[in-house]
């Protein structure tokens, strides 16, 4: 089972040990990762939830609430939920799954803890990839946590159907500091943790704040709940079935072929630059040591290796 | 390849106890592993499950209340019955001497108890990825 094709077979077949090798393969980059995916991009079929947020705001208790919800409609759900990497060591502490732990023996709920590994914006390198593991092996939804910082929001919003950005009453300045455009990727805003004080004050503060949502921009519905108590959880859950049903599958499936593309086309230029740096510079290190010394600018170094690069092309081309 | 040390941390059964585990698995991360941490009260069977979806290459049980010769080999079991047998078992905790012979007979490869620096158990897992490679 250890081979390309008996993973693939396995994640067919629905083989959980399956699943979590091609998921580790995928994650770490694994020289047969890219014909797992291959094999199983077309069979994806769920849609994805994003769920964003400061640390703390209670991303993964109401990720929680999801699985509950969608396991009560009988559907099988995947969850990936991201957590830093330490940039020094590369170490990680994983702790989402805590609050999910209730669902780990549930054969239909499959929970995926992954390190950002080095990767900015709040998710891993993988995340993506990941996801269309769980969803070619037949979860739907598979939601999506990111790590509790700033900046994830862009990405997750890429890269879910639906993204939620959870937001909780004592935030003060972090809320302020949010911009506009972070507000206006959330297609829901869930103000949780309702049973505290403050959420009144929060939630006139993000009305406030969607008032100077640029026009053209969609602006998110804002829910308050509880994910502890459970309050205002069906309010959610209608608003995530409306946007759901503006999704159909077919558009979704093309729009995350496209995206997946672009990806690709990014990692593939890193890759074709790195060999033309080695024929150019011996290395990267030495451009960089050049770059250093002052002998030449960045925009030089990427200069010739276009250049570069459009030789070898009309060399080439002629045949 | 960007390959990691993957170790999950567990606490099976009613036992409150969580400062030893959550000491280890912050040791592990800081020597550079992804430790899943499930909490307390868990189900063997919720640990088994949970080491099979994270494909961990360890599992390590946490047990400071004397149930460690009912839960140690039960998770052992499950793993073995769910095909996952090589994952590497160890444990820690307040573990009589006497028992450790019994537990690692059920398939851990160590037990730790207390008052053992967090390098040992470092050390421990690099030896054994070692000898796996
Ligand atoms: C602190 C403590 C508590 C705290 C716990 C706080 C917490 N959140 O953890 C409180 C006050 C809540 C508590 C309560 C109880 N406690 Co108490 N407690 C202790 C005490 C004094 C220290 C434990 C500790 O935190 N040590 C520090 C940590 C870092 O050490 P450690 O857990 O042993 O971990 C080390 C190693 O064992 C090993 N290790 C541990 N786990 C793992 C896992 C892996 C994978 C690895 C590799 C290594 C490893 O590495 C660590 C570093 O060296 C011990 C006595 C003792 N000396 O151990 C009693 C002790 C564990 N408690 C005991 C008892 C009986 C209780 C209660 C039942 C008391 C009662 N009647 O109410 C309750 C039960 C609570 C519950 N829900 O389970 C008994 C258990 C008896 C037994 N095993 O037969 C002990 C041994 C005291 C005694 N001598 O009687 N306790
Ligand atoms: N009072 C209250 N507490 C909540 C609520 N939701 C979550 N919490 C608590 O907030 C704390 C953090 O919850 P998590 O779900 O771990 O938050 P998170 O956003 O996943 O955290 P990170 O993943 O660490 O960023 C926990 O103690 C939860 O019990 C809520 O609605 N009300
Ligand atoms: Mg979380």
């Amino acid at each position: 089972m250890t081979s390309t094709t008996g993973i693939i077979q396995g994640v067919g077949e629905g083989s959980i040990r399956a699943i979590a090798r091609a998921l580790s393969r995928v994650e770490n980059g694994s020289s047969d990762s890219t014909d797992i995916l291959d094999k199983l991009f077309a069979r994806q079929q769920g849609f994805t939830i994003g769920v964003t947020g400061p640390p703390g705001a209670g991303k993964s208790t109401l990720v929680n609430r999801m699985i509950t919800r969608y396991r009560a409609d009988g559907n099988s759900v995947g969850v990936i939920a991201v957590d830093p990497s330490s940039p020094f060591t590369g170490g990680a502490l994983l702790g989402d799954r805590i609050r999910m732990q209730s669902h780990a023996s549930d054969p239909k709920v499959f929970i995926r803890s992954m390190g950002s590994r080095g990767h900015l914006g709040g998710l891993s390198g993988a995340t993506r990839d990941a996801s269309c593991v769980l969803s070619a092996a037949g979860y739907s939804p598979v939601i999506i946590e990111t790590v509790g910082v700033g900046q994830a929001e862009v990405e997750i919003a890429d890269l879910a159907d639906i993204t939620l950005l959870v937001l909780v009453p004592g935030l003060g300045d972090d809320v302020q500091s949010m911009k506009a455009g972070i507000m206006e990727i959330a297609d829901i805003i869930v103000l949780n943790k309702a049973d505290r004080n403050g959420i009144e004050q929060l939630e006139s503060y993000v009305k406030a704040s969607l008032e100077f949502i640029s026009a053209g921009f969609k602006k998110p519905e804002v829910v308050r709940i509880s994910a502890v108590n459970g309050e205002g959880l069906e309010d959610l859950w209608g608003a995530i079935d409306r946007l759901a049903a503006t999704h159909p599958g077919e558009n979704r499936i093309s729009r995350s072929a496209v995206r997946t593309l672009n990806e690709i086309l990014r990692e593939n230029g890193m890759l074709f630059s790195e060999k033309l740096l080695e024929l150019e510079y011996n290395g990267r290190e030495t451009a960089e040591e050049l770059i250093l010394a002052g002998q030449l600018t960045p925009y030089a170094v990427g200069k010739k290796l276009l250049e570069r690069a459009e030789r070898m092309f009309e060399h080439n081309g002629s045949n | 390849m960007d390959r990691k040390i993957r170790v999950l941390i567990g606490k099976p059964g009613l036992d409150g106890h969580d400062r030893g585990a959550k000491y280890i698995a912050r040791a592990l991360r800081d020597a550079g592993m992804e430790v899943v941490y499930t909490g307390i009260r868990q189900t063997p069977e919720a640990i088994a499950d949970a080491a099979i979806q994270e494909d961990v290459d360890f599992v390590g049980i946490s047990l400071l209340s004397g149930a460690h010769n009912h839960l140690f080999p039960e998770v052992a079991r499950l793993l073995r019955e769910k095909d996952a047998s090589d994952i590497i078992l160890f444990g820690g905790g307040v573990i009589p001497e006497e028992d450790i012979p019994g537990l690692k007979e059920a398939g851990y490869a160590a037990i730790f108890t207390p008052g053992t620096p967090a390098a040992e158990v470092v050390e421990f897992i690099n030896l054994q990825m070692e000898k796996r490679q």
